[in-house]
């Protein structure tokens, strides 16, 4: 069981928090003025990153607030996390 | 190809054993083939063997960054069956399942088919309305299925515990008596010794960093073994189908996670047919080597480590408990995971892809090991003729655009 | 005191047993006597039982080779009746009192085996062959061939009874947790206690010590065990410290977390509570980790080197010094380095002759070879075992000279007689756990192991495990990693420098690593087997043949093979056999592979992993304030979710069809009462909650007056329905939205999402208050007239308290809310009180209706009234491909609104096509004739297979309203197929049926106001 590290309560158990996929997918603006392909590429379309992947969590059990997370979806490490509505932050992985 | 029989076994005894050929060779890659499949599993190598068999294209080489078998055909719990609900599905897995029915003779290699049943458990009155459905869809589109009450649950398994005082009884069962399950590293060889013998160059430790394009068409792959040409590719790659497919410039429906299994230790015959129960996460069968052979459950985050977390098995062991309460004091011998890709609709990609003569194959979730011939055999249609077969014709990429969905989770309640 | 007669091979003194408790034990039904502190094997060497287990392919007579958790071969099911249990070794089970045991696997007794005639054809058995055979047809397969391989599979039996132990978890942080309590080990947590730090040392043992309780060593002037003792009792007194002895860490996961199981007692048949479990799994997390896991004793790869009588060197050592057993009386040491030398001087101190130490090496000339020789033992260098005589128990070998390298044998052969065979093929530090966290590993050529390299988790090692195999070593590395674990988990030892614990041992010298011995005859060609993993009896020869066959790649091999696929995962065979593929395939060890260990270290129980979650504690179990009353009334309850809802109230003698039947007629007649508190409840408020419920659910919202209900749906953004419910709007900014029973905490968390990562700029606030309210639907023609018994401050009247608006008032003296919500179409109030309020709610209503037979129901009377009105049930009517228009439901998706959740699919390809399956209404040609919930509908039931599906049945029910059955299914362009006939194939008939409107009673909706 891994820990992580919610923005809001600090370290606790991979148990207590949800996942919610890759990050920064924004809802489109204006649906109604998108393709059918650009509709697909929002609603199913993944990044899928081998490797360093920003993605949202949620403190379920906890304060329920939802976080982003920098994440190495092989090691699972988590590189950082930072708060909905920020960008991620530069990391520099060889200091990691 | 040495024919393998109980002939040839005598024969070789009498030499030590010492005369076997390798039963696939090790060659180096050509320079160009007419069709590379990337990817050494079980599909891949179905793949290969079918385009051998079925289509006559010879000229071909699967590529396999590590060893045949190696991903998640050598870490599923080798589970078959096809009592699908919706009937895309229904005629794809009862197309592969037919072929599990023939594999070992047509491979000449015994994969160990074993048909013991497959039980599907229901324990609320949705499950069970669920469970009804799939049965009377089963049986129109030709795939064999029974609804069991308790104690025809019981009297097929009499080990499990059907009180119906449990936290979640058992209310009842669908069984697909043709069901059950395969020696699964044996399939991965069957294949490639079969695709070998027809010509088909099978190239281990040779992984492909890029994919080759002019204009919008696929011309080969870059390989950690140099550039390999192909006017077709067919990538068949389950855990890394988001990856390729990138260096291919294509954004796939996929996601993937860690899935976990584990064995306890060899026991005498006790358990004899395949338990499954979405509701409580127990997956259950006993294989010829008597281990008990146990799915767990599927990791919620994108994961490319083969590790899943201890505390989803944990998790487990109680639902197991209940259902045999026998099992409780045996021990897990051993515990893996792999790498399921997974579709938003819990189906596959079996497609062609806006490249031209790139194909995919892929996103088979938790239930790609049953596909394998089926999979296989709707693929190399696929690449041979530049046309789905009608069986895999709805496993399209476009589906995702115009919605027309084959949605395996929302439905029946057996994503697994 | 035990007679030698009962013991023979029990030495006259020595050993960690107790003397005074003599245990009486069987074993295969013999009564036979040990002594506590014995482990099973120790009481059975004491006893000269060698041969005690069979093997898995051939059968062939087993003895005990190791002293531990390495043990391959001495499998044994322990016990009897619910307290047994299958494949525990023998090494590991400590002995008690009255304890059984018995071989496995074989027939009729482990010294007759029949099935050992397998041994006579193995030359037919080789790796694999059943691949090759066993498939003339699928038929025979699972006729004939499965069955006898099923049959001939496996080792002990399941217990045919539940289990009667309790188990639990604990879950604990440290600072420092110390794996190993060998010497090593116990000098980490030592130096890690000593400076505060919270520590944990955990070992598999009963006691601590690891290989100071085999070895004669001293130890900062003590000897081994007693500086052990010391030790122990200074760590116990620590208040910082935990000991975990019988403890096996058996799994290492992600950030430093550590899965432990303890075995709380010393037998396993005394039966156990909560209070006291059997068994105790610990999940640790830990800042830092020190490794101190020893290592394990390889054995040799030598012509039939599974014969009962011969045991690692190490194991024999622990035998004489520990348990005090002289395993034989004649020994032979076969060997590739130095150290093992040892063993063969323990013994003969202990009375047991050797006969010859037998080397690989070409030369031996290190300390304790020379001690050897001095104590007049034979020693040969550049010799080799070549065969061995005896079946079921060593009776001689026959030994020749290397030539060639020691890739073959020269000259004449020579026999020597022995009773015991000790063989030491170097050491395998125990790296599993390092495996675990994915640690990179390196191969050490002069140790000719893998060592830890890179670590991947705060982890540290001392000792064996990193390849340090002597006692100084061990010493110093386990000081140096206890304070460097300590510093780093942020706590300062107090004393200055690393102390030196002073140790005395001899000079283990040198290995030279030899993968394969040779014999007279190439491997593979003669009787003689050289075993790699002998439980699944692979051999050097299956080793080759794999490689020549292809199977050239480590895990490919493995898994042809089977090696290290036995109970003990390969903890003596793993190295043998990766080194002897790379001589196959002509390839360093480093470079073949290395073998992949994972969790668990030793087999788990699924018991202890279950731990307490069983029974009600599988999952909580959720009821209503009025449970009691439900339960009272001999309620019959259906699960929704963790639910547990009343499902029909039966009387006596009523069956489903009976008592639901009654149920219909009460509300439709009089008056019924509902528990309708399971359903969801979220408070949303802030001043843009309208907005808000205006973007989730498909419908208008704005306008909605305070004091008014509305019906929504919610859809995913792919358009698909995942809930419906009632939203009452309390106030200009405030709303109290309904969900389903199943989904109230998937839409708390759909809400809470999209105002978090999407709407962030939305003021709106949700709170899940579903356990805040009891909630009792009042429905039936008599309901206004029942209400109003209870309550005075509210105008019942129609034209006052209009369909789909609330009031605040009082009802049974409590404060209420009540709503005029209809799920049946009959005049109905849906009564909210606080839950703690509920029961006297709905004992008052009961009271208050008794004069007119009013009737509690349940979930399955009101699934037909809501179904004879044609409303949908989310799941049932709905599975996650439905849209609102497929339900005719056009009506709730607001045209007017630019954007909801789901509105931009409804537009795809797909979504707009006519023939999507529509809800429709069915009617069975024979009225008497209920569908079964789940059956497809078909034009043509004579059609070939596949036969074409038009849908299916989503709810189907006797209408006692209508005096028939009724049936809602979805179905290809249903709505244009009204008054089609079509069919229903089933198990025995195939039924007709007629697509007719889903609203089958009051389509104009004038029961609703009574």
């Amino acid at each position: 069981m891994k820990i992580i590290q919610c923005p809001y309560c600090g370290e606790r158990p991979e148990l207590e928090f949800s996942y919610g996929g890759e990050a920064h997918i924004a809802r489109p603006e204006d649906p109604a003025a998108l393709s059918d392909e650009e509709w697909a590429d929002f609603l199913f379309m993944r990044k899928n990153t081998k490797g360093i992947y920003l993605e949202r969590w949620m403190h379920a059990a906890g304060c329920r607030r939802w976080f982003n997370a920098v994440r190495d979806t092989v090691t699972y490490e988590f590189l950082a996390v930072y708060k909905v509505g920020e960008m991620p932050p530069d990391l520099d992985r060889g200091e990691g | 190809m040495a024919r393998f029989s109980v002939f040839s076994l005598a024969r070789n005894a009498l030499s030590h054993h010492e005369n076997w050929p390798r039963q696939w060779r090790s060659p180096e890659p050509k320079a160009e083939y007419d069709a590379i499949i990337v990817g050494g599993g079980g599909h891949g190598l179905a793949t290969a063997y079918y385009l051998a068999k079925n289509h006559g294209l010879t000229n071909i080489a699967v590529l396999e960054k590590g060893w045949l078998g190696g991903g998640n055909t050598g870490r599923n719990t080798t589970i078959v069956r096809s009592n699908y609900l919706w009937d895309e599905s229904a005629a794809m897995y009862e197309h592969a399942l037919k072929l599990w029915e023939g594999l070992s003779q047509d491979l000449n290699y015994n994969i160990m088919f074993s048909q013991r049943g497959v039980m599907n458990l229901a324990h609320n009155l949705g499950d069970v309305r669920e469970s009804k459905r799939r049965v009377y869809a089963n049986r129109l589109n030709g795939v064999d299925a029974e609804w069991l009450e308790p104690q025809g649950v019981k009297a097929f398994c009499p080990i499990i515990n059907i009180s119906q005082t449990a936290r979640y009884p058992v209310m009842g069962a669908t069984l697909q008596r043709r069901a059950g399950v395969a020696r699964h590293d044996a399939v991965a060889w069957g294949y490639a010794r079969g695709a070998d013998a027809r010509g088909v160059d099978i190239i281990q430790q040779c992984e492909v960093t890029g994919i080759l394009r002019e204009g919008d068409q696929v011309t080969g792959v870059e390989t950690t073994r140099g550039t390999i040409r192909a006017k077709k590719v067919g990538l068949v790659v389950a855990g890394h189908t988001s990856q390729l497919g990138q260096m291919a410039g294509l954004r796939l429906p996929v996601e993937s996670h860690p899935l976990q299994a584990l064995v306890s230790e060899p026991i005498k015959p006790i358990h004899p047919c395949v338990v499954m129960s979405n509701a409580v996460h127990v997956y259950v069968s006993q294989s010829d080597k008597g281990e008990l052979v146990i799915g767990a459950g599927v990791d919620a985050f994108v994961g490319f480590g083969q590790r899943g977390s201890f505390h989803i098995i944990e998790g487990q062991m109680g639902a197991l408990r209940e259902l045999f309460p026998i099992f409780s004091r045996l021990r897990m011998m051993r515990s893996w995971g792999g790498i399921v890709d997974v579709c938003p609709d819990a189906s596959a990609l079996v497609s062609k892809t806006p490249v031209k003569g790139l194909y995919v194959n892929g996103g088979w979730g938790t239930g790609g090991f049953k596909a394998t011939p089926g999979s296989g055999w709707t693929f190399a249609h696929t690449i041979a003729n530049d046309e789905p077969h009608p069986i895999n014709a709805p496993f399209n990429l476009e589906r995702f655009v115009t919605g027309h969905l084959v949605d395996e989770h929302g439905a029946a309640a057996v994503a697994h | 005191m035990a007679s030698s007669q009962s013991q023979p091979n029990r030495l006259a003194t020595g050993g960690r047993i107790d003397r005074n408790q003599p245990c009486h034990f069987t074993f295969n039904g013999e009564p036979l006597e040990g002594f506590a502190g014995d482990s099973l094997a120790s009481a059975l060497l004491a006893n000269n039982k060698h041969l005690v287990a069979r093997s898995f392919k051939y059968h062939r007579p087993r003895g005990i080779m190791g002293a531990g958790v390495e043990e391959p071969n001495a499998m044994v099911q322990l016990g009897y009746g619910a307290h047994t249990i299958p494949n525990l070794k023998a090494t590991e089970i400590e002995l008690h009192d009255g304890l059984e045991a018995e071989s496995v696997n074989c027939w009729p007794s482990v010294s007759f085996d029949v099935s050992s005639i397998n041994g006579l054809f193995s030359k037919f058995f080789p790796a694999g062959f059943y691949y090759k055979t066993f498939m003339p047809s699928q038929f025979l397969w699972m006729k004939v061939f499965e069955p006898i391989i099923r049959k001939a599979a496996g080792w002990g039996k399941a217990p045919s009874e539940p289990d009667p132990d309790s188990y639990d978890h604990r879950h604990v942080h440290c600072d420092v947790m110390v794996v190993g309590g060998g010497p090593a080990g116990l000098a980490a947590a030592r130096e890690a206690a000593k400076s505060g730090a919270r520590v944990i040392l955990a070992d598999e043992q009963p006691e601590f010590g690891g290989s100071l309780l085999s070895l004669n060593r001293t130890v900062d002037g003590l000897s081994g065990a007693d500086w052990v003792a010391r030790e122990v009792q200074k760590l116990e007194a620590a208040s910082e410290v935990r000991l975990l002895p019988r403890t096996t860490v058996f799994g290492y996961y992600h950030h430093n977390y550590l899965c432990a199981v303890e075995r709380r007692h010393d037998r396993y048949d005394q039966g156990s509570s909560s209070a006291d479990p059997q068994m105790r799994l610990w999940h640790i997390r830990a800042k830092m980790v020190v490794l101190a896991t020893g290592a394990h004793e390889r054995p040799l790869v030598f012509a039939d080197n599974d014969r009962p009588g011969i045991m690692l060197a190490s194991a024999a050592q622990s035998y004489v010094n520990r348990y005090g057993v002289a395993p034989g009386r004649r020994a032979v040491l076969f060997t590739n380095n130095d150290g093992a030398y040892e063993a063969a001087l323990d013994l003969k101190a202990a009375g047991v002759e050797v006969a010859e130490i037998v080397d690989v090496r070409q030369e031996a000339t290190g300390t304790l070879p020379k001690e050897a020789l001095e104590a007049g033992i034979k020693v040969s260098s550049n010799s080799a075992i070549t065969a061995v005589k005896g079946k079921s128990r060593v009776a001689g070998v026959t030994l020749h000279k290397l030539g060639g390298n020691g890739q073959s044998v020269s000259g004449e052969g020579r026999q020597v007689a022995c009773d015991l065979i000790l063989m030491s093929g170097g050491w395998s530090p125990v790296v599993h756990l390092f495996c675990h966290t994915q640690g990179k590993m390196a191969f050490d050529e002069a140790k000719a192991c893998f060592v830890p390299a890179k670590p991947r988790e705060a982890t540290l090692w001392a000792g064996a495990v990193g390849g340090s195999f002597d006692l100084a070593g061990a010493l110093v590395e386990g000081v140096a990693q206890g304070r460097t674990a300590a510093l780093a988990a942020g706590f300062e030892p107090t004393d200055g420098d690393s102390p030196v614990i002073a140790s005395e041992e001899p000079d283990l010298g040198s290995l030279e690593a030899r993968w394969v011995v040779p014999t007279v005859e190439p491997i593979g060609r003669s009787k003689a087997k050289h075993f790699v993993d002998y439980q699944n009896d692979s051999t050097a020869a299956d080793i080759r043949l794999a490689a020549r066959e292809g199977f050239d790649n480590v895990e490919h091999m493995k898994r042809y093979t089977l090696s290290g696929f036995g109970t003990d995962q390969g903890k003596t065979g793993n190295i043998n056999a990766l080194a002897i593929l790379s001589d196959a395939v002509d390839r360093a060890i480093a470079e073949t592979g290395t073998t992949t260990f994972r969790p668990p270290y030793t087999p788990v129980p699924f018991g202890v992993m279950a731990g307490r979650e069983l029974g009600d504690w599988l999952d909580p179990k959720r009821v209503t304030a009025i449970q009691d009353w439900h339960e009272a009334q001999g309620a019959s309850f259906e699960d929704v979710g963790q639910w547990k809802r009343p499902w029909f109230f039966p009387k006596a003698g009523e069956d489903i069809h009976a008592a639901v039947a009654r149920e219909c007629a009460a509300v439709r007649d009089t008056v019924g009462l509902l528990d309708a508190s399971t359903l969801g409840k979220i408070d949303i408020q802030g001043p843009d909650a309208a907005e808000f419920l205006n973007r989730i659910y498909t419908n208008a919202w704005l306008k909605l007056k305070v004091g008014s209900i509305r019906y929504g749906l919610m859809c995913h953004e792919d358009g698909m329905i995942f809930d419906d419910g009632t939203t009452a709007r309390l106030g200009e900014n405030h709303f109290l939205m309904t969900t389903t029973t199943g989904g109230a905490a998937t839409v708390m968390d759909w809400l809470e999402e999209y105002l978090q990562t999407e709407w962030p700029d939305l003021k709106v606030y949700c709170t899940s208050v579903t356990e805040q309210w009891s909630t009792v639907a009042v429905a039936g023609p008599k309901a206004r007239t029942v209400l109003e018994r209870v309550c005075s401050d509210i105008d019942l009247a129609p034209e006052a308290f209009p369909f789909m608006t609330f009031r605040d008032g009082t009802v049974a003296g409590s404060p209420a809310r009540v709503s005029r919500i209809s799920f049946t179409g009959e005049l109905s109030y849906e009564v909210s009180v606080p839950w703690s309020h509920g029961k006297a709610l709905w004992e008052a209503l009961y009271e208050a209706g008794e004069e007119f037979g009013i009737t509690p129901y349940g979930t399955e009377t009101m699934h037909v009234l809501r179904a004879e009105k044609g409303f949908i049930i989310v799941g049932q009517e709905t599975d996650g491909t439905v849209t609102p228009q497929d339900l005719g439901m056009d009506w709730i998706v607001s045209k007017a609104k630019k954007d909801f959740i789901g509105k931009r699919s409804f537009s795809r390809a797909d979504t707009v096509r006519l023939d999507r399956k529509q809800l429709v209404g069915l009617l069975t040609e024979d009225p008497g004739f209920v569908l079964p919930e789940g059956a497809q509908i078909v034009i043509d039931p004579n059609a070939p297979t596949p036969i074409p599906m038009l849908g299916h049945v989503t709810s189907s029910y006797w209408s006692p309203a209508m005096g028939r059955s009724i049936a809602l299914a979805l179905i290809k362009g249903g709505r244009a197929r009204k008054g089609d006939r079509l069919f229903a194939p089933l198990e025995d008939r195939t039924q007709a049926v007629t697509i007719v409107d889903p609203v089958f009673i009051d389509p104009e909706g004038k029961r609703r106001d009574g």
